[in-house]
């Protein structure tokens, strides 16, 4: 066990032939980020681990998803939650390429607004946001113009 | 300028930052034409629907009003009750309907962002007459003709706001749209009703200047205008609280001695007790006339967004 969290890197990236490895999602967000790209959903090999060391976000996890590549506009929905994620691409044991996320200028569908009194959270509408801030998450609602932010973030 | 008249054809307002300065100025002297000659054929075999889903005096009578004035029919009701809101029909349903009966649809609802919703269903344009405690963008252009009006500017005047700044939607827009003209701002207020921190936030990023006072004293000599509004009893979770304050931010008609001659005092109405009756008969008074305004304005707002002026 030790000697997994020391190199999960490694063990993660050799441990797939094609897909894609997220790494650094931080470990209390890991079932978000696999309900937003609908991991739950799909009937591919995944494996994830979580509560792996780490010195940026103390604790981390990683999930590994065989024979899938995202593209841009879906990874960054989970810039939300794991705003440091890094990509690997895997093609035949070899990453191929490495990404990054960058949270989008705006949120369509995938926050719920922390006003209880929005139409939003009374009718079936997509939730819309502008970004106003991207460092320390910041979301106003298209609609109710009420501000979500990361401590009362809620993912649909 | 015409132009910018024309881009709203067929546009909703739900927000007053829908608007660009030009389009408000526009506006503004759309409704001065109005005053001066408010029964128009303007709106001549068109069918206006105001659907009020909570109840409002000024507002809607304002509106119809307005639109009778210009020839224009209404449909609509003003009790949700009545509605089939009260068999459990969704916005979404309401709007789809009603919007086959109409040219243009003026919206009250309580449920906040619901405007913005009904414009991106609706094939007519809706107008946003209150949406909880987010938006009334047809009272803050009635607000800033008056000011207008009284001032012959709206250029660097300086605003006090009276009473519940926290809750207050009007004094929130207002306050953001003020501030295109170089505005300062005095905010008087109990420390629970305080403006809250993003709208002075908005104003320091905007290089404006504003000042707190939890007293309401002579500093309102130097006021070009006072906006009153109501400190309600329901905002308070200490019932002590409100007792302390209830009777502290009440205009009153000895207190305007030292005022500028131009001041006007203009209050979004209803009134309870924040300004004595006694103020009514000063000339300085001036909210029973900024309600009249509202007349003006909207049917310079109606005829902006269906094309015809």
């Amino acid at each position: 066990m030790s000697r997994i969290m020391k190199e999960p890197k490694q063990l993660s990236v050799s441990a797939i032939e094609n897909g894609t490895v997220i790494d650094h999602i931080p470990a209390k967000n890991l079932f978000k980020v696999i309900q937003i790209l609908g991991l739950d959903r799909i009937d591919k090999q995944i494996t994830f681990g979580t509560n792996l060391e780490s010195k940026k976000l103390g604790k981390k996890a990683i999930i590994k998803i065989s024979g899938v590549f995202f593209e841009d506009e879906d990874i960054n929905r989970i810039a939300l939650v794991a705003p440091d994620a890094k990509l690997n691409i895997i093609r035949d044991y070899e990453v191929v390429e490495k990404k990054v996320v960058e949270v989008p200028d705006t949120i369509v569908g995938i926050a719920r607004c922390v006003n209880p009194k929005c139409i939003t959270n009374f009718e079936t509408v997509t939730t819309r946001f502008r970004v106003v801030s991207k460092k320390n998450v910041s979301l106003k609602c298209h609609y109710c113009e009420k501000i979500t932010n990361q401590e009362n973030l809620q993912i649909i | 300028m015409i132009n910018s008249t024309r881009l709203m054809k067929n546009k909703s307002l739900v927000s007053i930052d829908d608007l660009s300065t030009d389009e408000i100025l526009r506006i503004l002297d759309l409704a001065a034409e109005f005053e001066i000659n408010p029964v128009q054929n303007l709106l001549d075999k068109k069918v206006i629907a105001t659907l009020f889903f909570e109840p409002s005096t000024r507002t809607r009578l304002s509106f119809e009003s307005a639109i009778n004035r210009l020839g224009g029919r209404v449909v609509g009701f003003s009790d949700a009750s009545i509605s089939s809101v009260s068999k459990g029909e969704t916005l979404n349903d309401t709007i789809r309907t009603v919007n086959n009966y109409c040219d243009l649809i003026v919206m009250r609802h309580p449920i906040e962002g619901s405007a913005r919703y009904a414009s991106e269903i609706s094939t007519v344009p809706v107008i946003n007459a209150g949406d909880g405690a987010n938006q009334h963008p047809t009272q803050t252009l009635l607000d800033l003709y008056s000011i207008r009006k009284t001032q012959d500017t709206l250029e660097n005047l300086n605003i006090f706001m009276v009473g519940d700044l926290k809750y207050g939607r009007t004094v929130h827009s207002l306050m953001m749209a003020m501030s295109r003209w170089n505005a300062t701002f005095n905010f008087i207020s109990p420390e629970e009703l305080k403006m809250p921190d993003e709208f002075k936030l908005y104003l320091e990023n905007m290089g404006l200047k504003y000042y707190e006072h939890s007293d309401f004293t002579d500093i309102i000599s130097r006021a070009d205008i006072i906006y009153m509004t109501r400190v309600q009893r329901e905002r308070f979770s200490d019932p002590m609280e409100y007792e302390k304050v209830k009777n502290i931010y009440v205009l009153r008609d000895e207190m305007l001695k030292n005022t500028k001659p131009n001041m006007r005092i203009l209050h979004p109405l209803p009134r309870v007790n924040e300004i004595h009756i006694n103020v009514d008969s000063n000339s300085k008074a001036y909210y029973f006339e900024q309600a009249l305004n509202g007349v003006y304005t909207r049917q310079a707002i109606l005829c902006t967004l269906l094309g015809i002026r």
